[in-house]
Order: C-alpha cells, then sequence, then structure tokens
C-alpha cells in the first residue's frame, strides 16, 4: 500500500515487516525519529520486539550481537558518532558472523559539529567485515531492511544500510508498504545452525591462536564472495513479489554511453536528472549508481564500464591523505583488467548541496579533459 | 514538476505544512517530496519548508532554489526575509492574510494573492489566535490557486495526515478554497 | 561569507579555506552569543528559601549562574531554560515562569 513517509520512517516499517525480536538502539540525530517510530510500533502491537534501552552506541551493538547470538532477528540504528563508537563491536558482529541488520543515517563525522549529509562514518568501517548498502530512495531504505536479513542470514555476515542525512531522513516521499504477509513468504523466521542454547551448549568466540584465525578469514571472504549472487537472487525474488528490483550497481543509460558517471546515495538519483539533461544536449553520457559495496560488485562494474572511453567518480567522502573511497576502489577494480581514463571529484561534504548544475558541470569537466586526475574538490571556497 | 517554498516561524507548522501538502498532493495521485530547510530550528524564528510535485516518482535530491511558488504562513516574515528570493518569474506568492492582494507590492513579475488563514483557523477553533493552526486552510487556498490537486484529495490528504478534529480542518481548507482572493 | 559578532557588530571577512583556522574553532570568545533568548521558560531563585550549597552553579550545563556577593544569581543573558537548576535544588528554591512574549 502506497503512503508517504519519511526515509527514517521508511527504515522502521521495514524493520517491522521484517518481524524484527531485539531492537537495541541509542539516539542522535538524524535517527532518532527511526527509533521512536519503533517504540511506538511495538507499543501498538504491531511488532512483537523486545525493547531494550543502552546508555551507548557500543552498548547496543553488545546487546544486538548477544541477540543475535541466541537465534533472535536483531536491530538497531545509528549515525556518525554512534557509528564511531561501536567500531569494536562492528568487528565482532563480522566476525562472530550475527546477521544484524543497522540501517546508518550518513553524518559527517565531528568536529566541527555538523549533522548534515557526508559519508565518512560508514566508509570507515569497511573492514569490518559488514555488508554494505547505499541507498537512495525511502523505498529503498525500507526494501533492503527486508533483503538485508534474508542475504545476511543465508551467509551470516551482517548488513549496513546507509543513507544521506536530511536528503533522505528527513525527506517526506512516497512509499509503498508491502504486505506482511507478503513479506512473510519471502523472509523466513532466523533459525541460524549455531547458536548460544542451554540444551546444545557451546563457547563462542574464544582464544584463537594461529591454527585457527586464518581459516575463518578465509571463511568469512568466502562468504562475501557468496553474498554476490545471494544478493542477485534476492534482489530478483523480491521483484517477483513487489515489481521492485535490486542489485548490487545500478546502471542508468550506460549501454551507449562515452562517458560514465559513478555515484551513490542521493546524489545518485540527482545525477539521473542530470544524465537526461546532458543527453537532451547531445551528450552521451550514462550513470552507474553502487548500490553495494562490500562484497565489492568488481565483475559487476566491469561489466558495465568496459567500452566507454572515460569515468567521473563523484564522492561525498574522503580518505585524507590519498582521495575519495568510491574512486579508489574503483580504480583498484579497473587495474589490470581495462585502461580507462577516470577523474575523481570530491562534492557535497558535511552536507553542502550538490545540485544538478554541480553535476553537470563535473560531468563536462570530464568530457572536455582526457587526463586522469585523483582529486578534484567541486564547490571548494577557497 | 512544480516545486514550491514555505516561509513560516518555528512552532507555526510551516513543516506540517509542507507535508499536508504533500500529503494532499499524493492523494491526488501525485509523487511528492517534502522536506524542511535542514538546520536547527528554534520557535520564533523563521523556518522554511519545500514541497515537490510531479507525476512521475520525484529524482531530484537537492534544495530547492527556484520555486515556482511561495506561500507565506506569517505575513510579519516579510519584512524579515526576501520571501521571493529565487522566485521563477510568471510564480505566485500566496499570503496567509487579511489584506487583500493589492496591499503587498512585489512589483509585476508575481501573482499575489491572499487568504484569511488565521480567520479561518480560528473561526473553526484550530489552534488559538496568537496560535492559530492555519496549514489545512493554506492547503486548500493552495488547491483553488493552482488546480493541481482537487479539493477532495485534500480532504483524503487531512484525514490521512492529522490525527484530530478532521471534520474542522476540513471545513477550514474548505472556507480557504472559496474565500482565496487574487489581484 | 561576512560573519558579525552579535556584541559589536563588528564585521570579519571569510571568503573560503585560506581565511580559515585548521579545525572548527569560534572567532572570539562564545559570551558573544546570548543563548539566553533560546529561552521558552525562566527559573527564578527564591532567595528566602535558598541556603546557598551552590548546587545549581555547579550543575548549570550553559553555565548561567554566577556566584555574586555569595549568593547564586541566574544569568539571563545566557540561561536557556533547561531548569535543570529547579529539578537539582534540595530546597525547592527555584520556580519557572513562561517568557513573556
Amino acid at each position: 500500500m502506497k503512503k508517504t513517509m519519511m526515509g527514517n520512517f521508511a527504515a522502521s516499517w521495514g524493520a517491522q515487516l521484517s518481524r524484527v525480536q531485539v531492537i537495541a538502539a541509542y539516539p542522535i540525530t538524524p535517527q532518532t525519529l527511526i527509533v521512536e517510530k519503533l517504540s511506538e510500533i511495538v507499543a501498538d502491537g504491531e511488532l512483537d520486539a523486545e525493547f531494550i534501552k543502552v546508555e551507548s552506541e557500543h552498548s547496543a551493538m553488545a546487546a544486538c550481537i548477544g541477540a543475535s547470538a541466541t537465534g533472535a532477528r536483531a536491530y538497531t540504528a545509528t549515525s556518525a558518532q554512534g557509528l564511531a563508537l561501536m567500531h569494536e563491536m562492528l568487528h565482532w558482529a563480522g566476525l562472530a558472523r550475527m546477521p544484524i541488520v543497522m540501517t546508518n543515517v550518513n553524518r559527517a563525522m565531528a568536529p566541527g559539529w555538523s549533522i548534515w549529509a557526508d559519508q565518512n562514518d560508514s566508509l570507515s568501517q569497511r573492514d569490518t567485515g559488514w555488508m554494505q548498502i547505499y541507498a537512495s530512495s525511502a523505498q529503498e531504505i525500507l526494501d533492503s531492511t527486508i533483503i538485508g536479513y534474508k542475504v545476511s542470514e543465508q551467509v551470516l555476515l551482517p548488513t549496513l544500510i546507509s543513507f544521506d542525512a536530511f536528503f533522505l531522513s528527513h525527506t517526506v516521499e512516497v512509499v509503498d508498504m508491502p504486505e506482511i504477509e507478503l513479506v512473510d513468504k519471502y523472509l523466513p523466521p532466523f533459525k541460524p545452525d549455531y547458536k548460544l542454547d542451554v540444551n546444545d551448549p557451546r563457547s563462542f568466540g574464544a582464544l584463537t591462536d594461529e591454527q585457527y584465525y586464518y581459516e575463518f578469514r578465509y571463511k568469512m571472504q568466502e562468504s562475501m564472495n557468496e553474498a554476490v549472487d545471494i544478493i542477485k537472487d534476492a534482489g530478483k525474488e523480491y521483484e517477483k513479489l513487489t515489481g521492485r528490483a535490486y542489485s548490487l550497481i545500478h546502471p542508468y543509460r550506460c549501454e551507449d554511453a562515452d562517458m560514465i558517471l559513478v555515484t551513490s546515495g542521493t546524489i545518485a538519483e540527482t545525477t539521473n536528472v542530470a544524465v537526461d539533461e546532458l543527453r537532451a544536449e547531445g551528450k552521451k553520457v550514462g550513470n552507474l549508481r553502487i548500490r553495494v559495496i562490500r562484497p565489492y560488485p568488481k565483475k559487476e562494474i566491469l561489466e558495465v564500464v568496459k567500452g566507454v572511453k572515460k569515468l567521473a567518480v563523484i564522492d561525498r567522502n574522503i580518505s585524507p591523505g590519498y582521495s575519495g573511497i568510491f574512486s579508489q576502489e574503483l580504480k583498484s577494480a579497473l587495474y589490470n583488467e581495462v585502461d580507462i581514463p577516470t577523474r575523481s571529484y570530491i562534492a557535497g561534504l558535511g552536507g553542502r548541496d550538490v545540485k544538478i548544475e554541480d553535476i553537470k558541470d563535473m560531468a563536462n569537466d570530464a568530457l572536455k579533459n582526457d587526463t586522469p586526475n585523483d582529486l578534484i574538490w567541486k564547490g571548494v571556497k577557497l | 514538476m512544480i516545486e514550491i517554498r514555505m516561509h513560516g516561524r518555528g512552532g507555526q507548522g510551516a513543516v506540517k505544512a509542507s507535508f499536508v501538502l504533500a500529503e494532499a498532493a499524493f492523494q491526488g495521485g501525485k509523487y511528492v517530496q517534502a522536506f524542511p530547510r535542514f538546520g536547527v530550528e528554534r520557535r520564533g524564528a523563521p523556518v522554511e519548508a519545500f514541497t515537490r510535485i510531479d507525476n512521475k516518482p520525484v529524482q531530484i535530491r537537492s534544495q530547492i532554489y527556484y520555486p515556482d511558488g511561495v506561500i507565506v504562513l506569517d505575513p510579519t516574515l516579510i519584512e524579515v526575509v526576501d520571501v521571493t528570493k529565487g522566485l521563477k518569474k510568471g510564480g505566485w506568492i500566496l499570503i496567509n492574510s487579511n489584506k487583500n492582494p493589492d496591499f503587498y507590492d512585489f512589483g509585476d513579475e508575481f501573482k499575489v494573492y491572499t487568504v484569511d488563514a488565521t480567520e479561518i483557523a480560528v473561526q473553526n477553533k484550530l489552534g488559538s489566535r496568537t496560535a492559530p493552526i492555519v496549514n489545512t486552510a493554506i492547503v486548500g487556498a493552495f488547491a483553488k490557486l493552482t488546480g493541481i490537486v482537487k479539493i477532495d484529495a485534500v480532504f483524503k490528504g487531512i484525514d490521512s495526515s492529522i490525527p484530530r478534529f478532521q471534520e474542522e480542518n476540513k471545513l477550514a481548507a474548505k472556507q480557504a478554497y472559496d474565500t482565496i482572493e487574487s489581484r | 561569507m561576512v560573519i558579525k559578532f552579535q556584541k559589536n557588530d563588528k564585521p570579519v571577512i571569510i571568503t573560503g579555506a585560506k581565511d580559515m583556522p585548521p579545525m572548527a574553532a569560534s572567532l572570539g570568545s562564545m559570551l558573544q552569543n546570548k543563548t539566553g533568548d533560546w529561552r521558552n521558560v525562566r527559573p527564578i531563585i527564591d532567595y528566602e528559601k535558598c541556603i546557598k550549597c551552590f548546587i545549581c552553579w555547579k550543575i548549570c550545563p550553559e553555565p548561567a549562574i554566577d556566584i555574586v556577593d555569595e549568593l547564586p544569581v541566574i544569568n539571563y543573558d545566557y540561561c536557556k531554560g533547561c531548569l535543570m537548576c529547579m529539578e537539582e535544588c534540595p530546597k525547592d528554591a527555584i520556580h519557572y515562569e513562561k517568557e513573556g512574549k
């Protein structure tokens, strides 16, 4: 059923439809509405879940890990400073293979104190073993939560769904909520093989010397590799039920493009409009939205870009000392495979607006310049 | 696609108004996007809220700089804020005011409309004279002004997004729809 | 961008990165930021009941309570009206009133 709702509420309803059983979260702007709405949903009897009030995000993730370890479907949400505070526990959730789904509102890291859109928070957590999704619409936030549990519970890796502060979190748009009966057909109850169970006592996470640790990492990587196809299959199955398709990458008008813009988050949606305008001006450009960065869709990206003359990446993030993170990862995927000059643009840090004109400027700059470039600041005030 | 900017003061319901407007347009079969100016807000301080309405899903996700229309919920803001900033030539301004549109001078570029949403709200017991709840009246006036949304979509929007006093709110919307004045 | 101090309106011009310090730092003392205008309610101390324990002065988060002639005095230029002083006063010597409009 279609309704208007804020991105944050789409996250809440995604969790409700996924029948999460344990919610442990700590408030932080701009995420607070997600959890407030969930507590209303639970209080209204629309979700049978245990709500654990915790004193910090570190505890929130620890509580989710504890819950997931007993076989409960666990959920939390956070942003920026909160995500950073749970860093130690993110590694734990990954290595302990807990299929937790967490929504993160992409907000700039402090100082300066900022509540606005920026991707450094989630990208700083790339190495923790979490699968990572970047959503571009409220609809996608809701759908990705449900698909997230389906995939996570198969591969036993947690999923982080990130979306831009305010541009999605506090923006009202039309969302189609699937009927819960439909979701129940798609997402069966969580039944792990290994769990904390007094009837089958085990110890988890104990001392692991060099005889075994390496192999646990190997198995984690294997699961990440398997996840690529599982994500695609889960997306196709969801499409059969709802008509909405999701995959690791979402190309738009890339088939005959001379140049492809590589984008993520809300910038990707605005770029679709910019691409239409550029095409109307006779420029053959396409937009490749990267939705999943872990596991990294190297093969899928290469299939789309292999014939193209140029690439222009727009990053709403930066790894200080090198460059935009989506751009770095893209270039490493291209290396040894295909030689395409790539220009890397940084835009929108700290919530600075990225308008259609800005995207067209970057596209036109890339069209005019054949030289690759590691970092171009778009919109910086010098 | 049309883009609308609303001006209000913190606590007056400008943000809520942008959502009610979006809901009405959605009930009228449109795709919508609505959001506040993304800043920290304080009671009494000028606040802006935005709504995009289109026949297909809205993909633009940046701020609105050149609205097609502007709604001013509190006429005292006109002296404090440049309410026509970025307003497209030939665009419209709808002001919550008991004055006639001729009272306002924005030059010849824009079409000016007024509706006494405060009086309508007070008559329908929506809020008080010092703190009237004008958002539903404004949305009713907007429906008449632009024709983008029919009045029954406004009624459906009120039913689905306003939890209490739905009959009073619908009356207010209808009254504003009937009494909006244009220059 | 031109930034004006609230106190003396002396304009400072900042055009971009070159004019900014390396880290987010205010241009001057935060005394210039009169957060008192954020208030919706104002706490008022009843000095007949006050026992000068200074718990209010200690816990005021702003801090907006000064010690003047051995009495706690609320500085309404900065008091944001959080009412923690009222909550914590052991003698209930603080009440609040709505800010006039």
